[in-house]
């Protein structure tokens, strides 16, 4: 192992700024990198994270300030330069393909290669060493990448940065996309790679992951660093809340409203399955309630409520909204009935990113709006103006497309064209997945106002914290089976942990 | 289980939070949004236009610009035109229909064997239109059902329906050529209105129709929204599948319809109408800025790709140069097409 020198900076910047077509995504931004560290990076969206990191990796160039990489001052041309210094990124979309190998994907711009031919023992058994340094030994070097989970995919993109001779690795909000147990092995990962004197700049939106893994913070607000490498063990959590966002804030959860006794049934699901998937489901949700789904990845929670939706046909069991039952597997039944889904994926799944926000704001209703198939746009977009106004939804602007918001706005596009719509049921599936701190207070509060105004609301999120913090009502969900049925009042995380753990050996 | 009420480390607080602010992204000037939409894309191909136009004016002085050589221009941009709006929606929904030129072809020999044309005679002579937008129809219904129903891709199911189109025809037609004997039908065709042919108009009046049905009714919408995002529109509520058959089926119609059009105005109906239309159809929807991915494209834009190469053809022949150098010359066009698209056409910029 290296010795690692932890006082000298292996990278620093100072005073970088960059504009994008006159507007200012940097404004000053100073940052100071140890080797072997862990340096966290904090803001909310927009706040230039992801423009700092590009512009470390060579994708774009700063206009202002200035980059000295071990003493010496540089410029990073392109990406290829940042990895000739020793700087990997890994993107939070993972640059990895699919139908090539792990290998071919750790190889991919360097393949090994005599005379035009690929090595491809020698390539398989270098990938194989990485993978253990990795401490995923057992996957295989020929494994097609496609068929790999999130989790091992970020593995082989970290893999790929080892397999050049790298400093400093990039990751932009690794966890995003992993569940808790996925976490720890990332966690695991990441202290492997700064023993070997590696560092890492670690972007998050969690707070608690900054707790347990990172070593010093830096905080940008608005294109700025409010504070630079501050220690992670002398800085209280409010403190950083307030560098982030410029203010006090408690907490995140508004109080709930106890559900009246004599609430009505709104949704009813009974004995639903999916074969292979998930099997005997039963719950209802009256007017007012929110019900949540809490499970690991892959126990079967947004498979259930694309099955409630009519995403995905059942097997068997009903599903039925104000005592009528849904026809299986139709999507219109269930909208006609006053379902809405907000589903997983926000980009590929529930909006048209490169249509403006009206449009998707009335994608369930424009017909409604239509008079004999005819279009009408003005009343479109004033409906959709009045949900910009109700949600806050930034920028106000009804014909900016979806793709320029930040992943809360977009977040509020959905609940938009629900709230436009009309709905009775609410099946709410990550809702705050990419959406930073201080826009996830609000969308908290949005859904319990949802609730107050008589929704039956279900919620699926990988967070416990966030599920039990939300719902009156709470279902452990593993493997595809329903474990219990609680109120939210009597269970704790480390309850629903404790459950799903028995459950997934049983 | 725990006595804890409230979830982990959540502290209650009743006061509602305050709005964070959001910076909003970068925000293009107004003359570059503008020149990256369609507005700036049509613009382009305006100018291109313009530039083969010139070129035919200097080149050939006397005959080129003139009245009758425009009219030559339109009567031929005329029947690939309206095939080319019913690609166009095709693509823009994500999807492709390659079997268009052969249902043409299938049509025109459909809408004159000897049984059509005894009605045609004993009825009235829009018999015969009537079985070739029908041929039309069925051939997209046929497309639309195997792909919306059967998830069969678009390029595989729309490639098999050209291929047993016509042989389909060839074996209804024995072969032969069917001349079209109504005088009504022949004559309809042969007359001017306001000194604009039928065949102009109807690509006119197909056109305008196609602009409204993609910018104001629902049934553009649907389209645009499944070609953007299929699944988010399917999540939402639309009925995709049987939005993606009407769409084949419009693309059937419109073949059927240019069907008709080369019976009018080569008075027989025979296998090889309408061979490789498919391929200049696709051509002039790209090159009119419809991206082949989905989710973008102008009626407008198609309609100008259409001019640019029907006045470039009418460039050529002008100038007696050959169809192969022709062929050379579409190609380079399409290719420098897309990269100026590329180059334009970048989506709006992002950071955060």
């Amino acid at each position: 192992m290296t010795k690692v020198d932890h006082t000298s900076s292996l990278l620093v910047v100072r005073g970088l700024t960059k504009a994008f077509a006159g507007v200012r995504a940097l404004k000053g931004v100073d940052l100071d990198i140890r080797p072997g560290e862990v340096h966290c990076i904090l803001g909310q969206n927009g706040a230039g994270k992801s423009t700092l990191i590009k512009t470390l990796a060579g994708v774009h160039r700063p206009d202002e300030g200035e980059i000295v990489w071990q003493g010496e001052t540089v410029t990073i041309a392109d990406p290829q330069a940042a990895i000739d210094l020793g700087i990997a990124t890994m993107y939070q979309e993972l640059d990895v393909v699919d139908g090539l190998t792990i290998a071919e994907n750790v190889f991919l711009g360097h393949e090994l290669a005599s005379g035009g031919f690929t090595r491809r023992s020698e390539a398989a058994k270098l990938t194989k060493e990485l993978l253990k340094r990795l401490g995923h030994g057992s996957l295989s070097p020929n494994t097609e990448v496609g068929r790999l989970s999130a989790a091992n995919k970020q593995i082989v993109s970290m893999a790929r940065a080892l397999s050049h001779d790298i400093k400093l690795i990039v990751m932009d909000e690794p966890s995003a996309v992993l569940d808790s147990e996925e976490v720890k092995n990332l966690f695991s990962v990441v202290r492997e790679l700064t023993r070997a004197g590696i560092a890492v700049v670690y972007i998050t939106h969690r707070l608690e992951e900054i707790r347990e893994i990172g070593d010093r913070i830096t905080v940008l607000k608005d294109g700025r660093s409010t504070a630079v490498g501050l220690e992670v063990a002398d800085t209280p959590t409010a403190e950083l809340i307030r560098l982030m966002t410029g203010r006090e804030v408690a907490n995140v959860f508004p109080p709930a409203e106890p559900v009246a006794d004599d609430a009505p049934v709104v949704l009813d699901v009974e004995g639903l399955a999916l074969e292979g998937v998930f099997s005997g489901v039963t719950f209802s949700v009256r007017a007012g309630e929110i019900v949540g789904l809490a499970g690991l990845v892959g126990s079967g929670r947004s498979e259930i409520l694309e099955t409630v939706y009519g995403a995905r046909k059942s097997t068997a069991g009903s599903v039925a909204v104000g005592g009528k039952r849904l026809g299986r597997g139709s999507v219109s039944a269930a909208v006609t009935a006053g379902v809405g889904l907000s589903p997983e994926e926000r980009k590929s799944q529930g909006l048209v990113l490169d249509e403006p926000i009206f449009v998707n704001v009335t994608l369930s209703t424009f017909g409604r709006f239509a008079k004999g198939g005819f279009l009408d746009t003005r009343a479109e977009r004033s409906a959709a103006r009045e949900q910009i106004e109700a949600l806050e939804l930034r920028p106000p602007d009804p014909d900016r497309p979806a793709v320029t918001l930040s992943g809360g706005n977009q977040q509020k596009i959905l609940l938009a064209r629900w709230l436009v719509h009309g709905t009775k049921v609410l099946l709410l599936d990550e809702p705050t997945r990419g959406v930073d701190v201080g826009a996830r207070a609000e969308i908290y509060a949005l859904i319990r106002r949802l609730a107050a105004a008589g929704n039956a609301i279900v919620i699926v999120s990988s967070e416990i914290e966030e599920v039990l913090g939300l719902a009156d009502t709470v279902l452990v969900v593993a493997d595809g089976k329903v474990l219990t049925t609680v109120p939210a009042a009597q269970i704790d995380e480390h309850g629903v942990l404790d459950l799903v753990m028995k459950g997934a050996a049983a | 289980m725990s006595e804890q009420t409230t979830p982990g480390g959540a502290v209650a607080a009743p006061t509602p939070p305050p709005t964070p602010t959001e910076p909003t992204p970068a925000k293009e000037s107004g003359i570059r949004r503008l020149l990256s939409g369609s507005v700036g894309r049509n613009l382009g191909l305006v100018v291109a236009l313009l530039l083969i136009v010139a070129v035919g004016a200097i080149t050939s002085p006397d005959n080129f610009a003139t009245w009758s050589n425009t009219l030559v221009i339109l009567r031929q941009a005329s029947i690939v035109g309206v095939i080319s709006i019913g690609m166009t929606f095709v693509i823009i929904s994500g999807g492709i229909d390659l079997s268009v030129g052969s249902v043409m072809g299938l049509a025109s020999v459909v809408a004159t064997i000897d049984v059509a044309q005894d009605l045609a005679s004993a009825t009235h002579w829009t018999v015969m239109v009537l079985f070739a937008l029908l041929v039309g129809v069925a051939a997209g219904l046929i497309n639309g059902i195997v792909i919306a129903y059967g998830n069969v891709v678009a390029f595989m199911a729309t490639l098999a329906m050209l291929v047993s189109a016509r042989g389909l025809a060839e074996i209804v037609a024995e072969r032969r050529t069917l001349i079209v004997g109504d005088r009504g039908f022949v004559g309809f065709f042969r007359e001017d209105f306001l000194g604009v042919d039928v065949l102009i108009w109807i690509f006119i009046l197909v056109a305008a129709a196609g602009w409204i049905l993609l910018n104001r009714t629902t049934f553009g919408r649907r389209t645009v929204a499944i070609g953007g995002n299929r699944e988010a529109s399917r999540l939402a509520g639309i009925n995709v599948k049987r939005h993606t058959v009407w769409l084949y089926v419009l693309a059937g119609l419109c073949a059927g319809i240019a069907g008709v059009m080369i019976l009018g105005r080569t008075t027989a109906g025979t296998s090889t109408h309408g061979q490789l239309l498919e391929l200049d159809a696709i051509a002039a929807v790209v090159v009119g800025g419809t991206l082949l991915i989905g989710g973008r494209g102008t009626i407008v834009g198609t309609v100008l790709g259409v001019l640019i190469f029907q006045t470039l053809t009418n460039v050529f022949v002008q100038n007696n140069l050959d169809s192969s150098v022709q062929a050379v010359a579409k190609g380079v066009i399409i290719v420098v097409a897309v990269l100026l698209q590329q180059r334009f056409a970048k989506p709006a910029g992002r950071s955060s």
